[in-house]
């Protein structure tokens, strides 16, 4: 019925924006709003509030395992009978925390407030369009994200706690309300925020393929597309094709724990009571989870790595090297994303043939990796640096991306990882590869995009401040968590007290869980700087950090629409930075060749014949549908 | 091993020759246009931090390294594990460079090149031969790692040989059962999950004759030295999953679907109790699949001894039927006279058992 009314509205909507903009109300314009900026900014501030929670939860077990000893009462006012009277924090609680920091920090900030935010942001603003190609959808992607949202944090007031298994929920752990108090109502409300989660992830990732591939302006061939617009591309089909498989890994899931099936359960006696269930295997979970789970590590890295392409070029004053191999390498590891999610099975008892085969294909993943780590460098050399925020956290998610993807050729090789898998030494490989690395894509990306978004510019020593604290405290943090899990430590122990084995580096878990809570209130520095630059930051120039790309030819506070009359036409690419003999070191991707006859080379010059061509093109303008 | 690394090292360098020696030649086309920019904000410090971080950040991990790799786990004592470790060390050698090396200059690079007035960047949009150049090499180094790796795991996950000793361990919230053959007939006997109650915790199925000499034990395992040990991995209830780490095992516990590994120890524990020093030295298994509130104190004794040892310890056993005589009324008719067989005479009234029944508490504890 909603929906009817929904499609109803956007109707209405359509023809109003014939006539251009009647005024709109405060519910159209700031909540139920279309605009791509818009939910582009629900998404983000919406994503910053998750990570506060999911980064405060981590603190919360890092003082249980780095500072075993402190008296964690003044905790109760938040936590509640979490927290015992002698000022102990409760074991299943802290697994609840473990699997929250996960699933929060993995779905909600990194997938929605990283993806969401800037896919929704520049893809109609860099490829030349007024808007997503169904703004009632992208509407209803963020509402469903909210509603997910919603669900989950209600979880974590649960009597029973919210999910505890882990944010991989492996059943039968997830599957058996008697197993553990976390997979009764929290795995409840898990599952059932999860499923609408995907919902919103699908509904938005069709919006942004059907965009880009349909709304480029006149000229904007793929070939031209910015790197950021090929990886929000990528991963929006990753997500498409992985985000499916977990929807029906979990609907299996719910149908085990609700209907009486067994597609994960096989001979299990629990609770003095052998379940009926036989002939189900726990293992084929695993499989349909990592099957999106593999893919999902991309979903999140790939946002990262094409905002920083966009931000090294344009920072460095260089073009991008290597803009195909890029791409290249972004389609490879896109695909071979998808063939390699058993590499998180090795031990699982898995046929060890298979172990082999997946081994293989993961450490081919190295190769294209490789090449964007080395093109990232080759970017910066003699170029003319300017350290703004944004690219001091690209910079800094280079070398997160390289150290942390290094420890991954470990991992990936089964025959060391049966050592290694499930303890510090994964939780540090991927906190640096993909953690940390796209949580600096996500920053690079707000200090580069802020002006866009707000039309003001954030404090830059602040921004400056803000990164070094948070790379140097990233560093610290991880680097002595792989000695940690060399030891052997495995993870999500809530303690270390029971094995001699891990009667030791008690001074090295100390000095992470202090490192992390350093890093933690560094942030703050962020924060402080966000949300005080949104109202009160200097006023933002049309284009701050002289870019070439399209979004800033629109005006500093873009309407809906984004650009006042016509859409401008593209006839380069994005990378003409400090171009040989050009006046300024950038040209954007709206000049025409033939106003650039001074730099142009040779066949370039030739392209000047297709100007006219590309001026005379279907404008592809959704306003002003013919 | 040691000439791999070095060769592998020097591939390397030859290759950072060829790559500086290149951009030394681009250099030459560098473009000084003149673009009156203003000093960007803090780029200064902004530069000078990226050096300083260099040099104290390679100062601290190798500190950091040094100091850590005392508290790393003894050298392994299995044979596979040694071989495990060696290949582990060998490839974080070989990735030590390229983390050395990348790190180096993208810190270089970005102090080097940061904003000059009156400079301008060069246009160096692509180079083939130099994106050939790190796209194969990587490949190279890959295969070779690949290959090595390939070569150990289906060494380590192949079939157990034939005189191994097998060893079934059950996982189960929140402790380890190890079962053993016995030695009467050295095969262990069938199970069934819906046979598993108080006492009979792994579903021992009494119907199959080869159970009568079957002993359990939740507290330790004891295996045989210098002989491949098989472990038939079970669990219960959830996944679990067995660690050991001073033997460099580990294998998924999972319900419905047993699973395994099999190792040769080649250190018993008192061999170890001598290189550490440490007389109270202890293999301990552990679990690392997380299974619910108490994941973090699943841990099960392991005893390694010499053969002669091992054999006393299991003929000291007291077989599942000896615990709990009460068992024989579910032995078949047919096979009631061989169980007797596995039953000292005086131990065939059932008032006994509570007297040996060391083990059976702590799975009624946990109701």
């Amino acid at each position: 019925m909603s929906a009817i009314e929904g499609l109803e509205t956007a109707h209405h909507h359509d023809t109003e924006h014939e006539h251009h903009h009647e005024a709109q109300n405060f519910w159209q314009k700031y909540i139920f709003c279309e605009d791509h900026k818009v939910i582009a900014k629900q998404y983000l501030i919406t994503g910053i509030m998750w990570a506060v929670i999911g980064i405060s939860m981590s603190i919360v077990f890092r003082i249980q395992l780095g500072l075993p000893d402190s008296n964690l009462s003044w905790l109760k006012p938040v936590l509640g009978g979490w927290i015992s009277d002698a000022g102990k924090l409760d074991p299943n609680f802290y697994l609840a925390l473990v699997t929250m920091h996960g699933t929060i920090m993995v779905f909600f900030v990194l997938t929605a407030g990283l993806s969401g935010t800037f896919s929704n942001f520049l893809i109609p603003l860099q490829i030349g369009a007024r808007d997503m190609a169904s703004g009632f959808m992208n509407m209803l992607s963020y509402w469903f994200f909210f509603l997910a949202s919603v669900i989950m944090f209600a979880s974590l007031f649960l009597q029973t706690g919210p999910a505890a298994g882990g944010w991989v929920i492996y059943p039968p752990l997830s599957a058996l309300p008697q197993a553990h108090p976390g997979s009764g109502m929290g795995m409840t409300l898990w599952l059932a925020s999860m499923a609408l989660f995907i919902v919103s992830q699908l509904l938005g990732g069709i919006n942004y393929i059907t965009t880009v591939i349909n709304l480029r302006t006149r000229g904007m061939s793929f070939d031209r597309l910015p790197l950021t617009i090929w990886s929000f591309l990528i991963t929006a089909v990753l997500g498409l094709i992985s985000f499916p498989v977990l929807l029906s890994s979990v609907l299996l899931l719910i149908f085990d724990r609700h209907f009486g099936t067994s597609f994960y359960l096989s001979d299990i006696y629990i609770n003095g009571e052998a379940l009926p269930n036989v002939g189900g295997s726990p293992i084929l979970f695993q499989h349909l989870f990592w099957f999106l789970g593999h893919p999902e590590v991309y979903i999140v890295l790939l946002p990262g790595l094409g905002i920083t392409s966009e931000v090294i070029a344009t920072n460095s004053r260089k073009p991008i090297f290597g803009y195909r191999a890029m791409i290249a390498s972004m389609l490879g590891i896109a695909f071979l994303a998808f063939i390699v999610w058993a590499h998180h099975m090795f031990v699982t008892g898995m046929n060890p043939f298979l172990g082999s085969v997946f081994m293989f294909l993961t450490l081919i993943i190295a190769v294209p990796s490789a090449v964007k780590g080395f093109n990232y460098i080759t970017t910066l050399w003699k170029g003319n640096i300017v350290f703004t925020p944004g690219m001091l956290f690209s910079i800094g998610l280079v070398s997160l991306f390289v150290s942390g993807g290094l420890t991954g050729i470990i991992l990936g090789n089964s025959a060391l990882d049966i050592q290694l898998h499930d303890t510090y030494f994964v939780v540090a490989h991927f906190h640096l590869v993909m953690g940390a690395a796209s949580a600096f894509g996500l920053f690079a990306g707000v200090y580069h995009w802020f002006p866009k978004m707000f039309g003001r510019m954030m404090n830059t020593t602040l921004g400056q401040i803000h990164f070094w604290l948070t790379f140097i405290g990233i560093y610290l943090v991880f680097i002595p968590m792989h000695y940690v899990g060399i030891a052997g430590f495995p993870r999500r122990y809530y303690q270390f007290t029971s094995y001699d084995f891990t009667h030791k580096f008690m001074d090295m878990n100390m000095f992470i869980s202090i490192a992390a809570i350093l890093s933690f209130l560094a942030q703050f520095i962020f924060l402080w700087n966000f949300f005080y630059s949104i109202f009160k930051g200097r006023r933002a120039p049309q284009n701050p950090w002289r870019s070439n790309t399209l979004e800033w030819t629109a005006p500093v506070n873009p309407g809906h629409g984004n650009w006042v009359g016509e859409i401008p036409a593209v006839y380069r690419w994005s990378y003409d930075y400090s171009k040989p003999g050009a006046k300024e070191d950038f040209i954007p991707q709206n000049i025409p060749y033939s106003q650039t006859l001074e730099s142009n080379f040779p066949h370039e010059n030739e392209l000047i014949a297709n100007e006219k061509a590309i001026e005379s093109q279907n404008y592809n303008d959704q306003f002003n549908a013919h | 091993m040691y000439i791999i690394i070095a060769l592998v090292a020097l591939v390397f360098l030859v290759i950072t020759g060829v790559v500086i020696s290149r951009l030394q030649n681009v250099l030459k086309n560098v473009n000084n246009s003149d673009s009156p920019d203003a000093e960007p904000s803090g780029n200064k410090w902004n530069g000078a931090m990226f050096i300083v971080v260099l040099i104290v950040g390679a100062i601290t991990i190798t500190w950091s390294y040094l100091h850590a790799r005392e508290f790393f786990l003894p050298e392994a004592s299995s044979i596979h594990g040694r071989r495990t470790d060696d290949l582990f060390w060998f490839s974080m050698g070989i990735l030590t460079i390229p983390f050395i090396i990348v790190n180096f200059l993208i810190f270089f690079f970005a102090w080097k090149y940061q904003h000059k007035k009156n400079h301008r960047a060069s246009f160096y949009p692509d180079n083939h031969r130099l994106e050939l150049i790190w796209t194969i090499v990587p490949a190279i180094v890959m295969a070779l790692l690949v290959f090595t790796g390939w070569k150990a795991w289906s060494d380590i996950t192949s079939d157990a040989p034939r005189d191994a000793e097998v060893i079934e361990i059950t996982g189960k919230q929140f402790n380890w059962i190890a079962r053993y053959s016995g030695s009467a007939d050295n095969k262990l006997g069938d199970y069934n999950y819906k046979l598993i109650d108080a006492q009979n915790e792994v579903g021992i199925d009494l119907s199959d004759e080869n159970s009568f000499d079957d002993f359990t034990n939740p507290s330790e395992m004891h295996i045989p030295v210098n002989r491949p040990v098989l472990l038939r991995i079970r669990a219960r209830d959830v996944l679990h999953s067995v660690f050991i780490p001073h033997m460099r095992v580990k294998m998924d516990a999972v319900p419905g679907m047993p699973t395994k590994f099999w190792f040769v120890a080649d250190k018993t524990t008192a061999d170890m109790r001598a290189e550490t020093g440490n007389a109270n030295f202890d293999y301990e298994i552990a679990c690392t699949e997380v299974c619910g509130q108490g994941h973090f104190s699943m841990k099960m004794r392991l005893i390694v001894e010499d053969e002669a040892s091992y054999k006393k310890w299991c003929a000291e056993q007291a077989t599942f039927l000896q615990t709990y005589p009460e068992y024989l009324a579910k032995v078949p008719e047919n096979l009631k006279a061989k169980a007797m067989k596995f039953l000292p005479a005086e131990a065939a009234t059932p008032a006994d058992s509570s007297t040996t029944s060391a083990g059976a508490g702590s799975s009624t504890s946990l109701r």
